[in-house]
């Protein structure tokens, strides 16, 4: 795949996030495990060495301001691929370059552990499908937003809760309950919370895993109209990783889809979804109400 | 006395093997190197169970030499059970002078309490510590709270700060106040009061913390900075006895024990025992006192 410079849309110089061949193998594999797993195979299991492809060469571009959706069955390596770009896993080859980051001449991946956690508590945000992966129960909502706020370096407890309820406010979470455990919180306002944390430092990226998955209907729309707002008001690029092709439809400019490890088709979403070319994307496609 | 040099002919001088001191004393020089930085020991068997004061032993042990003056403490008393066997245990050993008197001492071991009397150079404090892992209250995973540590990446240890500070309306921590070691590797001071704190800062002598349980050795050497963690709004306050005088001496300005007589009535008394002897015996000993910011 080439970036996105045959959608015509982009000049293919103002990237904001550029990914060239991503690779992540669990466990281990032979010569024969990239040609032998992938769509074509209907598997990513290889067949030998039993090593799973869980992404295989993938590359993309990101422009700033944009939303890109990542879509796909579970197992296709949606998460994965966000999760490597937030720096909870590492890639098994290929390289990331950010434009926040030594403008963008260093490969992510090969940043020192203090760099990519710099990277990520200043430059970068996630928000998890489950809100446990994202936030820390033993602590107060405030708390939560209070560790990225201080991961950044903001160490007066006025401003902090200040900017926190803010946040909250943002993201319409009564500021009464602050200080409370999410534990207390509903999925949705779990939810919320993450979103006010992913955004705490003003990231100029923010990857969204699955947000509203685990939320009923209602909810869902209600979040998905949040970050729809956040997005514009803040001009942030995302992310968005899902399964649920009306998610992306509200959210993303352009999507990618992957199916077992390997990017199926790739394009402006109103197309993919208008005019599906692959028949993996057909069947998605067909399958939406 | 003759029964405590028959009985420890049959020992090793302070106990320890000597190849074992040498191991303990490395890890001392290690510690001292790098202040504030959890050095692992063998941590060895001692006579009494891990968690009784064993960490504070070995160093001890493995640093006493024949003319050492020792002094024992256990939350500044000199008298209780725990502080009177490791005494024994440390007397029969060596045959070493021991005393009540801080100024006498030359090696004092000390649990949860530095004594209110400043130590000199020529004094090393020994430290009892139950968890030398300042984060563990904030991260479960040993390998997890290394890599926080190897990148001075605090930012859970100030959010416990600000969830006290937010919960309690103060960051009050009854002990083990988290400090910055010489601008480095936050530490837990050992269970201290705040009020012993400050003293820790560019003091005279030599501060020693052995967990023998968990196997650490830290330290802070003499004249290290060390900084109370505080934010730039809410700051480090040491504990405030405000109007409140020592009950046996009549004196203020001393880390004071609240307890109830048989009749339930509430009185104050100075903690470290033998600095309230002195104060009630003669003059006040010098003391290195904290102002409270507004």
């Amino acid at each position: 795949m080439q970036g996105t410079n045959g959608n015509g849309h982009h000049d293919g110089n103002g990237w904001l996030l550029r990914v060239r061949g991503l690779t992540k193998i669990y466990g281990e594999p032979d010569t024969t495990t990239l040609e032998s797993t992938g769509p074509a195979f209907n598997s990513n299991i290889c067949p030998r060495s039993h090593a799973i492809v869980a992404l295989n060469d993938i590359s993309f571009d990101l422009y700033p301001g944009e939303v890109l959706g990542v879509v796909g069955e579970s197992g296709s390596g949606k998460s994965t691929l966000v999760q490597m770009l937030y720096f909870d896993q590492d890639p098994t080859s290929g390289a990331a370059h950010f434009r926040a980051v030594d403008e963008g001449q260093t490969n992510l991946f090969a940043l020192s552990n203090q760099r990519k956690r710099h990277a990520r508590n200043h430059l970068l945000g996630m928000v998890y499908q489950n809100p446990r992966d994202g936030l820390n129960f033993g602590f107060t909502a405030g708390g939560n937003i209070a560790e990225k706020l201080l991961m950044a370096g903001t160490f007066h407890v006025g401003r902090i809760r200040e900017r926190s309820s803010a946040l909250l406010t943002r993201t319409e979470v009564p500021v009464g309950r602050m200080d409370e455990t999410p534990a207390a919180f509903s999925g949705g306002m779990q939810q919320r919370v993450q979103i006010s944390k992913a955004i705490a430092n003003s990231p100029p990226l923010v990857f969204m895993d699955e947000v509203t998955s685990g939320l009923d209907v209602s909810v869902q729309a209600k979040v998905l109209d949040l970050i729809r707002q956040l997005q514009r008001e803040l001009g942030v690029s995302m992310i968005v990783v899902s399964h649920d092709l009306s998610v992306i439809r509200m959210l993303t400019d352009r999507t990618l889809v992957l199916k077992h490890g390997h990017v199926v088709e790739h394009g402006l979403t109103d197309q993919i979804l208008q005019d599906p070319q692959h028949p993996y994307t057909q069947l998605l496609v067909s399958s939406l109400l | 006395m003759v029964e405590d040099v028959k009985f420890r002919a049959s020992y090793n001088f302070a106990f320890i093997d000597e190849s074992t001191k040498k191991e303990v004393r490395r890890k001392i020089l290690k510690a001292v190197c790098i202040p504030g930085y959890q050095v692992p020991y063998s941590s060895p068997e001692m006579p009494i169970s891990r968690g009784w004061g064993t960490g504070g032993l070995h160093l001890t042990l493995s640093l006493i030499g024949p003319r050492d003056v020792f002094k024992i403490i256990d939350q500044g008393s000199d008298a209780s059970v725990n502080a009177c066997s490791l005494r024994q245990f440390v007397k029969r050993m060596t045959g070493c002078e021991v005393t009540f008197d801080t100024a006498a001492a030359t090696l004092i071991q000390s649990r949860h309490r530095v004594p209110e009397e400043i130590l000199t150079d020529k004094q090393i404090l020994v430290l009892q510590v139950p968890q030398p892992e300042v984060l563990r209250g904030v991260e479960r995973y040993e390998f997890k709270t290394r890599q926080m540590h190897a990148e001075a990446d605090y930012a859970k240890i100030w959010v416990s700060l600000y969830e006290a500070y937010v919960r309690f309306g103060t960051m009050m921590r009854g002990s083990g106040y988290p400090i910055r070691v010489n601008g480095r590797y936050i530490a837990t001071p050992s269970p201290i009061p705040r009020w012993d704190v400050p003293n820790l800062s560019m003091a005279h002598c030599l501060y020693l913390f052995g967990a023998g349980r968990e196997k650490r050795i830290h330290c802070i050497p003499p004249y290290t900075k060390v900084e109370p963690l505080e934010f730039e709004d809410v700051l480090f306050h040491v504990e405030a006895f405000p109007g409140i005088r020592c009950a046996a001496s009549g004196e203020d300005n001393a880390f004071l024990d609240e307890i109830y007589d048989d009749e339930g009535t509430r009185k104050f008394v100075i903690n470290d025992s033998n600095f309230l002897d002195k104060v009630r015996s003669g003059p006040r000993p010098s003391q290195r006192l904290f102002t409270n910011p507004d």
